[in-house]
């Protein structure tokens, strides 16, 4: 590290939480430091303190929330004893940043162009025509297509990927020393991950600006990372080069961390039956938008012509990024939306036809597992209560039903006596599991899990994704799984079918997908996994 | 353009609205006891059964109520209000010179409310449970608590009676002849008080929903990328938060337009202001249904107008809007 | 419990529960502490506050005791004021109910209508309803929880448009609930807890709405309410402004009162916002 001069450096920082939260402080005796022309991945779970730290450097922290000890060295100086007015001078024009959701961190009511312009009004003398000349220069270099255009929108204008490309021209105007990345590709599909992923690597390498990653994705972190630090609880608990940490890494936690990652390979196939329970054939649904008396409506065909075969007893992946129509057919398959046309046979009956009355009858069928685990419990209602409910609404005795419901509870993994409490008092993955009780406390045939495990952190997915694997080998489920992670999907599915702008562009056995895949589109979403050498190289077994 | 052809679009939904109010008050001023005939009878001073049943065939009261409904609703296509037995002229004239000191009242009160609750909204929200903060909104509770009328009394016994330094009430000095500005600065200081006491209940209205529309946009993960970008507080809140954070209380002129107007008819019959509110009330205690239901025609459309207006306000503000089509 | 406590910890809230409870209290002991028609003549006419220990609060222009008067509008205040507010959240709630919950064409219709008559001014509207139904008390009340049902119904349907399609409702219905389940057992506790804060907001409104009616002798002339009261004092303002002054305090507290009871119950249900 002795030909690079380091530009920032935490020496024993500690944050300190108000009273009431669930530690005291959000970061304790953080020491590390940033070279110029390289990149540090601060890698941790939710809650491990690492965002803290980020506003904690550009003194943005939340009020009561407060540094109590240590120094940030930037330039020459502790940034701890800054003024407010110098602290103004560092933000922007020293130290940038761009956040997770570009979406919410660019102002809706003005434009792009006007927000990128607004960092050389606040930092130099420029004038008008010059800034405007800077700006378009940004945004071209940020490889937005149409850097005009773009520079007259408003961030709902923009796609997602764009409006993350804009927010780094914004953070890049004045070449700071370091940029702050907060997660920045945590909100975008796999495919403009990727791609954002390498802008950032070759701005950093054209103008040799330190970069600060926060991710908690280790996927990324191979991607990206020179240099990696691991937190846990607030403290730094292993750093190192890169290729140290993913491949020899010393920390337990860290070493857990990286075992969750799902790695690409599939699991050795299994056998599947010859029947199928679930026939979809043709399905296809619009959508009509907006329009006045039929005037200027827009038709959005949000699946198209979907057949798919799901044999009895075995787990069809569905994969796609966000808008490939994959959570709107899973809603159609257990009714939740009613398609346009198709059919979807499940046991010889035509769920797509059925009245709405007779879906309602025969439900327990099928049932479905949320992605949202905050969202998809009701929060006035009990645990055992929550999964008591379907039995009742069919039929079952209430006092049966949560004595039913309290068995279930010992099946997914969470302790009987748990059903007196809400679901707040519960964590995230213990949440997916009431979630997961609840669908199976109607005996389904097929379950549709949509995304079940994309809100959890790693370590608490791969727990999910081990006790659905164990279910379904023991109650002979079949399910369909939705999810935009092709980790995952390696993970669980025997199928895998690849969703793009509503049409099954791939499908087949999960191990000739991910290993020969035929499309364009499913070898481009193959390729943008974030570190997929290491994720192919990397198993689980290890460890 | 498209802003025009959006609150156009809004404006054209409005009518079935008050189609759908005219019919509604018409039907229900049909179980008002008493008719125009027998207001008119009782303003002669009561006559025989003979004339009244000549009255009602004159003015088509003797048909169906359908048909009642549909004649009015003909004459309203044509603007035509009906005539008003109380006050001997067409209903359309008696509204339209009561209509200048109403929306001259609807307009200074909407200002002062607006302005000042903006302004103390901004500073509550800036020294959130600080002092200022405790007390402008201590205010405002109070101000919300105080009935209107009450408030209009007891500014006339201050400002009128015991310091003399404002007319206790009326629209403008009918003692002297004026013109031009000197009648302008006559009818502004009979109008302070009255502006003052319907203003009241909605500064403190829109002070709150400001304050906490501020609260919440200071919030918003852009109000840290602004910090972030090195912005000072003062260029974060004119820059950043102002224009978000007005778009709820600029709604809520539009939803309270109707509310306002209504105060109007406690403040004008406290104020004796020659106003529709007034009128409004006058034709209730006296049963002049025509023109009742004239001015439950007239004030809505005057509802649908602020709408229409607080429309083109929001999507000057809110570019989001104009993109849902 | 935690709300609870919550509520106890802001003075604000503390103060309003308090003041809501005084008047309360007026309202019950009325009839043992004036145990005579409130609007019977009791003694000389215009008999200034603290001049007479038999008025402590004096007489208005035909000598009848405001004290009496004030323990007795408190009475017709919160009775009208609760009942109305009960109407206007119950037809608010199954409006907005629907409405939100169906969308398309039922909520067109519905949110027609509550256009109607929140484009209707609602002042204007309830003279039109005492106009037609005359002014009982009975009327009166109802014409006030007619006129005030808007607000809470286009609160309930935002309320019900955010949940309907959140996850747990979805997984009601794949669970195989009917919609009457959904709509009162699901969605409607997770609705509730804004609506029965706004409540507050309606009640303080409908006191008003009620006293600025018989403000202007459109009410029950035949009870004793603060609104005629201070109507009565008006023929007088010029010197024994008192008569109109008293009675305007006891609606100023009331409403206060129960605003400030309405933002306690708001912070403590809805911690994450304490402080706005």
């Amino acid at each position: 590290m002795s030909e690079h001069e380091t530009i920032l450096s935490l020496d024993d920082l500690s944050v300190r939480l108000p009273r009431g939260a669930d530690r005291a402080h959000a970061l304790s005796g953080v020491s590390l430091d940033i070279a110029s022309d390289e990149i540090l991945c601060v890698v941790g779970e939710s809650g491990s303190g690492k965002s803290m730290m980020a506003n904690a450097i550009m003194r943005l922290l939340p009020n009561e929330v407060t540094i109590d000890g240590g120094r940030v060295m930037f330039e020459g100086r502790d940034l701890c004893k800054a003024s407010i007015a110098e602290m103004r001078e560092v933000r922007g024009a020293g130290i940038a940043m761009i956040f997770q959701e570009p979406m919410t961190a660019l102002n809706p009511l003005r434009t792009i162009g006007d927000q990128i312009a607004e960092m050389f009004s606040i930092h130099t003398e420029l004038s008008k025509a010059e800034i405007g000349a800077k700006v378009l220069a940004l945004l071209a270099d940020v490889r937005i297509p149409d850097p005009k255009l773009a520079a007259k929108a408003y961030p709902h204008e923009l796609s997602g990927g764009q409006r993350q490309r804009a927010m780094i021209a914004m953070a890049l105007a004045l070449d700071p020393k370091l940029l702050i990345a907060d997660e920045p590709t945590t909100a975008l599909d796999v495919t403009t991950q990727a791609q954002i992923l390498k802008l950032i690597r070759d701005l950093q390498q054209r103008r040799r600006t330190a970069v600060m990653f926060i991710t908690h994705d280790f996927g990324v972190v191979a991607e990206i990372a020179d240099r990696v630090v691991v937190m846990q609880h607030g403290v730094i608990v292993e750093h190192g080069t890169a290729s140290d940490v993913l491949h020899h890494p010393q920390h337990a936690y860290t070493k857990q961390l990286i075992a969750a990652v799902p790695p690409l390979n599939a699991p050795p196939p299994r056998a599947l039956a010859s029947d199928n329970i679930l026939t979809i054939t043709d399905v296809s649904k619009t959508y009509r938008t907006g329009g006045f008396l039929g005037r200027g409506a827009r038709v959005t065909a949000a699946v198209k012509n979907v057949s798919l075969n799901l044999p009895r007893g075995a787990t069809l992946g569905i994969v796609g990024e966000s808008g490939s129509g994959k959570s709107t057919l899973a809603r159609c398959i257990v009714r939740l939306i009613d398609p346009d046309t198709g059919s979807i046979v499940l046991d010889g009956s035509d769920w797509a036809k059925m009245p709405r009355e007779e879906v309602r009858r025969e439900t327990r069928h099928i049932q479905m597992v949320f992605q949202d685990p905050f969202a998809s419990l009701n929060p006035r209602r009990k645990a055992a209560e929550l999964v008591a409910q379907g039995p009742i609404v069919h039929g079952t005795p209430r006092a049966k039903a949560i004595a039913d419901a309290r068995e279930l509870f010992a099946l997914v993994g969470l302790d009987p006596s748990a059903g007196d409490r809400y679901p707040h008092e519960f964590s995230g993955g213990q949440r997916q599991r009431i979630g997961l009780a609840r669908a199976l406390a109607l005996n389904p045939d097929v379950l549709v899990a949509d995304e079940p495990v994309s809100a959890l952190d790693v370590s608490v997915q791969a727990q999910v994704l081990k006790l659905l694997a164990e279910l379904r080998t023991r109650l002979g489920l079949s399910i369909v799984f939705i999810t935009h992670d092709l980790r995952v999907a390696a993970q669980i599915c025997d199928l895998v079918a690849v969703m793009k702008d509503g049409e099954v562009v791939e499908h087949g056995r999960a191990a000739e997908v991910f290993g020969n895949p035929q499309h364009p589109y499913t070898r481009a979403l193959l390729d943008s996994i974030p570190g997929g050498e290491f994720a192919r190289e990397h198993d689980t077994t290890a460890v | 353009m498209r802003i025009l052809s959006l609150a156009g679009r809004r404006l054209a939904a409005s009518i079935p609205t008050l189609v759908l109010i005219l019919i509604g008050v018409f039907l229900l001023l049909q179980f008002a006891p008493g008719d125009t005939v027998d207001a008119m009878m009782a303003q002669m001073g009561g006559g025989d059964a003979a004339t009244a049943k000549e009255l009602r065939k004159f003015y088509g009261l003797d048909l169906s109520i359908p048909a009642q409904l549909g004649n009015y609703l003909w004459r309203l296509v044509r603007l035509d209000l009906g005539f008003s037995s109380i006050y001997g002229k067409p209903v359309a004239s008696v509204i339209l010179e009561r209509l200048p000191p109403t929306i001259l009242l609807m307009t200074a009160s909407l200002s002062f409310a607006f302005f000042f609750g903006l302004v103390f909204g901004v500073i509550a929200a800036r020294g959130v449970n600080r002092w200022p903060d405790t007390l402008i909104s201590t205010l405002g509770l109070i101000f919300y608590a105080t009935p209107s009328f009450w408030f209009g009394l007891m500014a006339i016994v201050v400002f009128s009676v015991y310091l003399q330094w404002l007319p206790p009430g009326g629209f403008e000095d009918i003692g002297t002849v004026r013109t031009g500005i000197w009648r302008a600065l006559d009818i502004a200081s009979h109008l302070v008080l009255p502006t003052l006491t319907l203003g009241l209940i909605f500064l403190a209205i829109y002070l709150r929903i400001m304050r906490a529309s501020m609260l919440e946009v200071l919030n918003l993960d852009y109000v840290r990328t602004a910090r972030a970008k090195g912005l000072d507080e003062t260029r974060v809140v004119t820059r950043h938060v102002l224009r978000n954070a007005l778009l709820p209380m600029v709604t809520l002129i539009g939803l309270q337009a109707g509310t306002m107007l209504g105060g109007s008819v406690v403040v004008e019959s406290v104020f004796s202001l020659p106003g529709l509110g007034r009128l409004a009330y006058e034709s209730v205690v006296q049963r002049d249904l025509n023109t009742l239901l004239g001015i439950v025609f007239v004030s809505a459309l005057l509802v649908i107008t602020v709408n229409f207006v607080v429309d083109l306000i929001y999507a000057r503000l809110d570019p989001r809007i104009t993109a849902e089509g | 419990m935690d709300a609870v406590k919550r509520y106890f910890r802001s003075p604000a809230a503390v103060a309003g529960l308090i003041l809501l409870l005084i008047v309360i209290a007026m309202a019950i002991s009325a009839g043992w502490f004036y145990p005579r028609d409130p609007l019977a003549l009791a003694g000389r006419p215009l008999v200034w506050p603290f001049s007479n220990p038999r008025f402590l609060l004096g007489t208005d222009n035909s000598g009848r005791d405001i004290a009496a008067q004030i323990f007795y509008g408190a009475r017709i205040s919160l009775l009208i004021g609760g009942v109305a507010t009960a109407i206007a959240i119950l037809i608010g709630i199954l409006v907005g109910a629907f409405a939100g919950y169906y969308g398309g064409w039922v909520d067109n219709v519905l949110m027609r209508i509550t256009e109607a008559f929140q484009t209707l001014p609602n002042f204007v509207l309830l003279l039109v309803l005492v106009a037609v139904f005359g002014s009982t008390l009975t009327t009166v009340t109802i014409a006030v929880g007619v006129v005030s049902w808007p607000a809470p119904a286009r609160l309930t349907r935002a309320e019900f448009l955010s949940l309907r399609n959140r996850e747990f409702v979805q997984a009601g219905r794949t669970l195989g609930m009917r919609n009457i389940q959904l709509i009162f057992g699901e969605i409607l506790p997770n609705a509730l807890p804004p609506v029965i804060v706004y409540a507050s907001v309606v009640m303080a409104v409908a006191i008003l709405l009620e006293s600025a009616l018989a403000f202007l002798r459109l009410s029950d002339p035949n009870v004793a309410s603060w609104g005629n009261l201070i109507g009565l004092g008006r023929d007088v303002l010029r010197v024994q402004w008192y008569v109109s002054a008293i009675p305007g305090i006891a609606i100023l507290v009331t409403v206060l009162a129960v605003s400030l009871v309405g933002q306690g119950l708001n912070d403590a249900l809805n911690p994450r916002l304490k402080g706005r």
